[in-house]
């Protein structure tokens, strides 16, 4: 059937298997030359295709065990992140690290090795993860944790589904006291100021900046920072105070079609983008978790906005030193083409865990662009910029970059290809992008 | 606490049922030939959302077993389920009168007798839910499919029939006609994506029709229309379709 990521962009008729156990998987995986699991298909462009088998998780989707005294939920790979809040946020738990969707897998989480808001302090989602077992090429399952495997547990956390495909995983929780987030909400006039604020917000639980990337000459890099804290029950307000770990269900909104490409336009978005940052209220708010985390999961389908032909996400991480160049280097370039969107993050990241963990400590910038010539031309500039600040692209998000691009931005990959080399050496485990990519 | 039986309780549509059942707070037992399959599902349930769960054997074939399968329960499920059906192969089943009795075993005389069984004893207790889950593809007839077809027909016409008897005792039955769903059954096939429903679309509209007490369940209302177009077309032409 037709498939594609989360951007819509690229599409390809892929051969789709839909196991509901583990002798499914084995047997079908067994039968296959070439195969890649897929989750929920949240992540944006090929890395979850591949026309010769694509492996659909969704069905392998049961919570296994729970030991209330430490945390640690083991889980099938299909498991939603949803659910996992569903279910653990009203016994007062909440996952370690959440990307900024709920609609994803654990597996697609530990094969992205996703990071939150919270990177600065608590690494990625592979920082939390006791154990995790892998389906190998020979059909053998290898239990992976920090000592056991360990070269290939670190190789599964955000390889991208190339070392086998994970099966399980003990993910170990946060507790909490309530289902809200303190939220404080900043302006920053310009990157100076945004980059200064983060330093200043080192302290805090989670912070992120939503960018407008349309500003140019003085205002260029002008954001809103939102830093936040699990709120403790006492400051929620009094009519909360009863029941701190529930959170009324959010109505949610569905986009019904496709826009028309031109809808979002450097006039729609500009204007969108200038009101969005004079509208916003500096000053706390208490926020349910839902709002703070995953605003976006309120619209349905939203990457329909885009349009038939799809979108593509950027996202690139700089390293710190290099940042305030890189950066600058690259929203200049971003507004003056006017082709960014309205959904553009800055994020300071702590360090990296290696092999093809994307996260480094440095600035990470994510932005969206319709998926047309132009755009894609423009995203080969932004490429050169990356690598000549020693930056790198997060594999989750991309669907384009060439193979000599990437490269430079891993210095680990050789680390990683031996791994892989060891379990896989006929390369059983491929994507369109690791192909694309020579991985 | 209410008690639900899950009949066939293997398939994706009957997982997505026990879900629903149990976030609603409701104990579910689920039932199945190769019931051993079932552990995983029953510790994912009980895991999720806190409530009592097991698996139980039952096979829907053994028509002199079903009294016995329903007494050793210990009590009698508020709402039995039956997520029972088996698709076959057309054309074996037109070479193979076996192979066609089984289909029709499977979907019809199985699925209808442990149905009014549980009906009959929830009669005595002067309570409880029947649910049946049919098929469209039982409205009419179909070269491609009418062995199915014939013997969901049959369920279908069985369990508006025993709705007609218990009305009045308390026991209320519902008939639930999915269309396409997106299961096992249906994959590699390509549905039309506004006719396919998720499993768990399915499971809110058994636990919705229970909750608002409806008879007749079409999980898409445009099933309805789509069926009564094909019900309306008369034979003479319709012999002629390849629908």
């Amino acid at each position: 059937m037709m498939l594609a990521g989360w951007g819509r962009y690229p599409r390809a008729e892929c051969r789709v298997i839909a196991p509901r156990s583990r002798d499914e998987l084995l047997n079908a995986a067994a039968a296959q030359r070439s195969l890649i699991a897929r989750g929920n298909g949240r992540a944006y462009g090929d890395a979850a295709l591949n026309t010769d088998a694509t492996l659909d998780l969704r069905r392998m989707d049961r919570f296994i065990a729970f030991d209330a005294a430490t945390g640690v939920l083991e889980a099938e790979a299909g498991v939603f992140l949803a659910d996992i809040l569903d279910s653990f946020v009203p016994r007062g738990w909440f996952p370690p690290v959440t990307p900024g969707t709920k609609f994803v897998t654990l597996g697609g989480m530990l094969a992205a090795d996703v990071h939150g808001k919270n990177h600065h302090k608590a690494g990625t989602i592979g920082d939390h993860v006791e154990s995790l077992e892998l389906a190998l090429p020979d059909g053998r399952i290898a239990r992976c944790a920090r000592d056991e495997n360990a070269e290939l547990f670190a190789a599964t956390l955000g390889g991208m589904g190339l070392t086998g495909v994970i099966l399980s995983a003990r993910l170990k929780l946060q507790p909490i006291d309530t289902a809200y987030i303190r939220q404080e909400t900043l302006r920053a006039r310009d990157l100076d100021e945004i980059m200064t604020l983060f330093e200043t917000s080192r302290d805090w639980t989670y912070s992120v900046a939503w960018i407008d990337c349309l500003a140019r000459g003085s205002e260029l890099g002008r954001a809103l920072l939102y830093r936040g804290e699990h709120a403790r029950r006492d400051e929620l307000p009094g009519d909360k105070q009863a029941a701190p770990l529930t959170v009324a269900a959010r109505r949610t909104h569905r986009v019904p079609c496709d826009l028309p490409a031109g809808v979002l336009n450097r006039w729609s978005v500009g204007a969108f983008n200038r009101l969005y940052y004079r509208r916003a209220r500096p000053g706390t708010a208490i926020v349910d978790y839902d709002r703070f985390f995953y605003p976006l999961d309120a619209i349905l389908e939203w990457n329909r906005m885009y349009g038939r032909g799809g979108f593509v996400q950027y996202q690139c991480v700089l390293p710190k030193a290099a940042s305030h160049a890189g950066l600058t280097a690259l929203l200049s370039r971003i507004a003056v083409a006017g082709a960014g969107s309205f959904l553009s993050v800055l994020k300071l990241l702590g360090p990296g865990r290696g092999m093809l963990s994307f996260p480094m400590e440095g600035y990470t910038l994510a932005l969206d662009f319709r998926a047309d010539p132009a755009s894609l031309a423009l995203l080969t500039e932004l490429d050169a910029i990356v690598a000549a600040h020693g930056g790198r692209v997060y594999l989750a998000k991309d669907a384009r970059i060439a193979a000599a691009d990437f490269r430079g931005g891993y210095a680990t990959l050789g680390e990683f290809g031996a791994v892989r080399a060891r379990v896989d050496p006929d390369h059983k485990f491929t994507s369109l992008q690791s192909r694309r990519l020579g991985l | 606490m209410k008690t639900v039986l899950i009949l066939g309780a293997t398939s994706d549509i009957a997982r997505a049922i026990a879900r629903t059942y149990a976030k609603a707070g409701c104990s579910v037992i689920l039932a199945a030939r190769r019931h051993e399959r079932l552990a995983a599902d029953v510790a994912d349930v009980k895991l999720r959302y806190g409530v009592e769960a097991r698996a139980v054997e039952f096979d829907v074939l053994d028509l002199a077993g079903h009294a016995h399968f329903l007494d050793a329960l210990g009590s009698l499920p508020d709402t039995v389920i039956s997520v029972v059906g088996f698709m076959g192969d057309q054309a074996t089943s037109e070479r193979d009168p076996e192979a066609a009795a089984l289909v029709m075993a499977n979907n019809y005389v199985g699925p209808a007798a442990i149905l009014g069984e549980a009906a009959n004893r929830m009669v005595a207790r002067g309570s409880g839910v029947v649910v049946g889950i049919s098929s469209v593809a039982g409205e009419r007839g179909r070269a491609r499919n009418y062995v199915y077809g014939s013997a969901k027909a049959g369920f279908t016409a069985y369990l508006s029939g025993l709705r007609n008897r218990l009305h009045g005792t308390g026991v209320r039955v519902i008939t639930v006609l999915p269309g396409y769903v997106a299961t096992r059954m249906t994959e590699g096939v390509a549905t039309p994506r506004l006719l396919t429903a998720e499993p768990g679309e399915v499971a809110d509209a058994i636990l919705a029709a229970e909750t608002r007490g409806r008879d007749v369940v079409y999980v898409r209302p445009i099933w309805r229309f789509v069926m009564a177009v094909i019900r309306a077309i008369p034979e003479r032409i319709f012999k002629r379709m390849r629908i």
